[in-house]
């Protein structure tokens, strides 16, 4: 079976002042239905792995790459007008931060339905419809006021599934996930991260989770890859994690703070934990 | 626990009662840009009794001349009300300014609430048209340089605006009506209207333009068109110049945000990121920018009423102080003002409506 996703030797550069800057030098990796770790540190190029596989590398940014097809066809450089045709629809990508990434002027219920209507073609009656569906489906309780709501009016946790929500509603085949917690208070995180791992799970798509966090790839991915300057230093199954090889990723699994937290950072993970058995089918990864 | 769904304020309401209470915190917050704008309007009061005091123009001799014998100066004086204290003084010129009553303009010998009813109009009409093609015009300049950051538009963008911003309006005022109307005719020449439409429109609002359509009347309407279109092309020009450039850095701000990626992300023409998204963004600070370069012309267009002939408001306060004429330069100060106020007002009450997050 042909992978979702593959990728061959994709660089991304910017010209500078003095001389062009490679922001990803070389990456490569197959993509199938299966949850997709990346982890490295601040400005080792995993988001803009991510943009130059939406297309959304804005010039003077170049992408070149020997191969980057999904589903075997190629999807290098293609014309804007096509990429936007696969943009939303079957690419997608949740941001960081949902009180910048949701549009503060527009209800959510416009900031849903707009990119499904494009998309799927339907009716401004069914849209709202399956607004109000993807909404309950990221366990939102009240959707119809959520749908009527402005972004300033709900919690982050809650704009974070509502980003879901939205990016999911046109049904595609690949979520890009990047650092999609990391600006939520700790006590939803994993609630969202679960949400948004069953509805991933459920529909059978990709998903390429941009983190830091070892930990939490660990838990969440089926492999890891570990980027460091612009390349992929080490691939490996998520469960063998810490029998990680590569001096790099020996570092990081060192400098966890979380392996001697104190108690109390430890019994709010066993509660979210108790809850998260019952979604997460894959052993957790002893020791993280 | 705590459900992440709980927020804080109303909870479980249906929309239109959430609709209802926005709309309530808004009319509450208009009801305080009221009160501020009665305070404020004081304060500008205020302002000008103290200018009307402190000039070095004694209103009693304006009034008697030169030549007038003490019991007659001091009889004026009396009569003036200027033996009063001062702080009676103010509340007689309040209430006077609050029933319309500027006194008498010395130079022209009208009310001069009777010459503001006459001039304002005229400037108004002036500046409304020039705001209109500086908005038009100036707006989507911007939106497009922001769009096009770098690339030729932004650069011709760029190199208009500077031209609007160091425009010799004078000059080129003199230069136009020699071109134009002197040498090509294709426009009229100084003035509101050529001599055979004057005083044939009936007056309603003072605004010819406005007025010759309201009775039908085209050629009266193509002659003011025709009269107008030069000088308010000209304070357009330089509206748009403002406009445009701060559109451009409003959009380049709103561009760079994360939201913008996330409508592109959902496969968005540029077309709707633009304008469905940034632009949107940028109405509120942009309804400001507006209220104030309007404002601006309806106080700075003086060269332009002088070099048009144009009876405006402008002309009618340089004369007027020119002349010493304290009446009329306050009169004119305090509607000046009044506008300012209002036109501030305006944009914060647009702001309390464009922004779901305000109030
Ligand atoms: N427009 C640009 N011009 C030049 N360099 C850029 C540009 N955008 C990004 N870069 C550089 O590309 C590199 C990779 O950036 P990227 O955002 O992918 O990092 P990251 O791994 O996602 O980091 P973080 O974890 O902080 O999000 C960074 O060094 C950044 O400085
Ligand atoms: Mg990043």
């Amino acid at each position: 079976m042909s992978p979702l996703l593959s990728l061959r030797n994709l660089r991304v550069s910017f010209p500078t002042r003095s001389g062009t800057f490679d922001a990803v030098r070389g990456v490569s990796f197959d993509l199938g239905r299966e949850r997709l770790g990346v982890v490295g540190e601040s400005g080792s190029g995993k988001s803009m792995t991510g943009r130059a596989i939406l297309g959304l590398v804005r010039p003077p940014g170049r992408v070149s790459a020997d191969r980057m097809e999904l589903d075997g066809e190629s999807i290098l450089n293609l014309p804007e007008r096509r990429m936007r045709q696969l943009r939303g629809a079957r690419i997608s990508m949740v941001m960081q931060d949902p009180k910048f990434s949701l549009n503060p002027v527009m209800t959510i219920g416009r900031q849903i339905t707009e990119g499904y209507r494009l998309h799927s073609g339907q009716s401004a009656a069914a849209a709202r419809q399956k607004a109000l569906d993807m909404l309950e489906a990221v366990q939102i309780r009240d959707p119809e006021r959520v749908f009527n709501a402005y972004p300033h009016e709900i919690s982050g946790g809650m704009g974070q599934r509502v980003m879901i929500a939205m990016m999911l509603a046109p049904d595609p085949e690949i979520l890009i996930a990047d650092e999609p917690t990391s600006a939520l208070d700790v006590s939803v995180r994993n609630e969202v991260l679960n949400i948004m791992d069953k509805l991933v799970r459920d529909r059978g798509m990709g998903l390429i989770f941009i983190s830091h966090d070892l930990n939490l790839v660990g838990q969440f991915c089926d492999r890891v890859l570990i980027m460091y300057a612009g390349r992929v230093v080490e691939e490996l199954p998520a469960r063998e994690l810490h029998n990680a090889r590569h001096p790099y990723t020996r570092g990081l699994l060192d400098s966890l703070p979380r392996l001697d937290r104190p108690v109390g950072r430890l019994a709010v993970l066993q509660r979210q934990d108790s809850w998260r058995d019952a979604e997460i089918t894959t052993p957790l990864p002893e020791g993280l | 626990m705590a459900h992440p769904d709980m927020m804080a304020g109303p909870g479980a309401r249906p929309p239109s009662a959430r609709r209802g209470a926005r709309l309530g915190r808004q009319l509450r917050g208009v009801a305080g840009v009221l009160l501020s704008l009665a305070l404020t309007l004081l304060g500008l009061l205020l302002v000008t009794f103290i200018i009307g005091r402190v000039m070095p123009i004694d209103p009693v001799l304006k009034v008697v001349g030169e030549r007038a014998t003490q019991a007659q100066y001091d009889a004026a004086r009396l009569a003036m009300g200027l033996d009063q204290p001062l702080w009676r003084q103010f509340l007689t010129y309040a209430g006077q300014v609050l029933h319309g009553d500027f006194g008498r303009s010395i130079s022209t010998g009208h009310a001069v609430t009777e010459d503001l009813r006459r001039v304002f109009p005229a400037t108004v009409e002036l500046a409304t048209l020039g705001t209109l093609i500086g908005v038009c015009a100036g707006v989507p300049l911007g939106v497009i340089a922001a769009a096009r950051r770098g690339r030729w538009i932004d650069q011709i963008a760029r190199v208009v605006a500077l031209i609007g911003y160091s425009m010799p309006i004078f000059w080129l005022g003199l230069m136009g009506l020699l071109l134009f109307y002197g040498i090509l005719g294709w426009i009229g020449g100084p003035g509101r209207q050529g001599i055979i439409y004057d005083g044939m429109v009936p007056e309603v609002t003072g605004m010819i333009l406005i007025d010759s359509l309201l009775s039908g009347d085209w050629g009266a309407f193509r002659d003011t068109f025709s009269h107008i279109i030069l000088p308010a092309s000209l304070l357009g020009y330089f509206s748009l110049a403002y406009i445009s450039r701060m559109t451009r850095s409003f959009m380049l701000e709103q561009l760079s945000a994360e939201y913008i990626t996330t409508a592109r992300v959902k496969g968005l023409s540029e077309r709707r990121v633009i304008w469905g998204h940034a632009f949107r963004n940028i109405l509120v600070p942009l309804v400001t920018v507006i209220a104030l370069s309007f404002a601006s012309l309806l106080e700075g267009s003086v060269l332009t009423e002088i070099v048009f002939s144009w009876p405006g408001l402008g002309q009618y306060i340089t004369k007027a102080l020119l002349a010493g004429d304290m009446n009329a330069v306050l009169g004119g100060t305090v509607l000046i003002g009044t506008c300012f106020v209002v036109l501030n007002i305006a944009s914060d009450i647009l702001y309390r409506l464009l922004d779901p997050r305000a109030a």
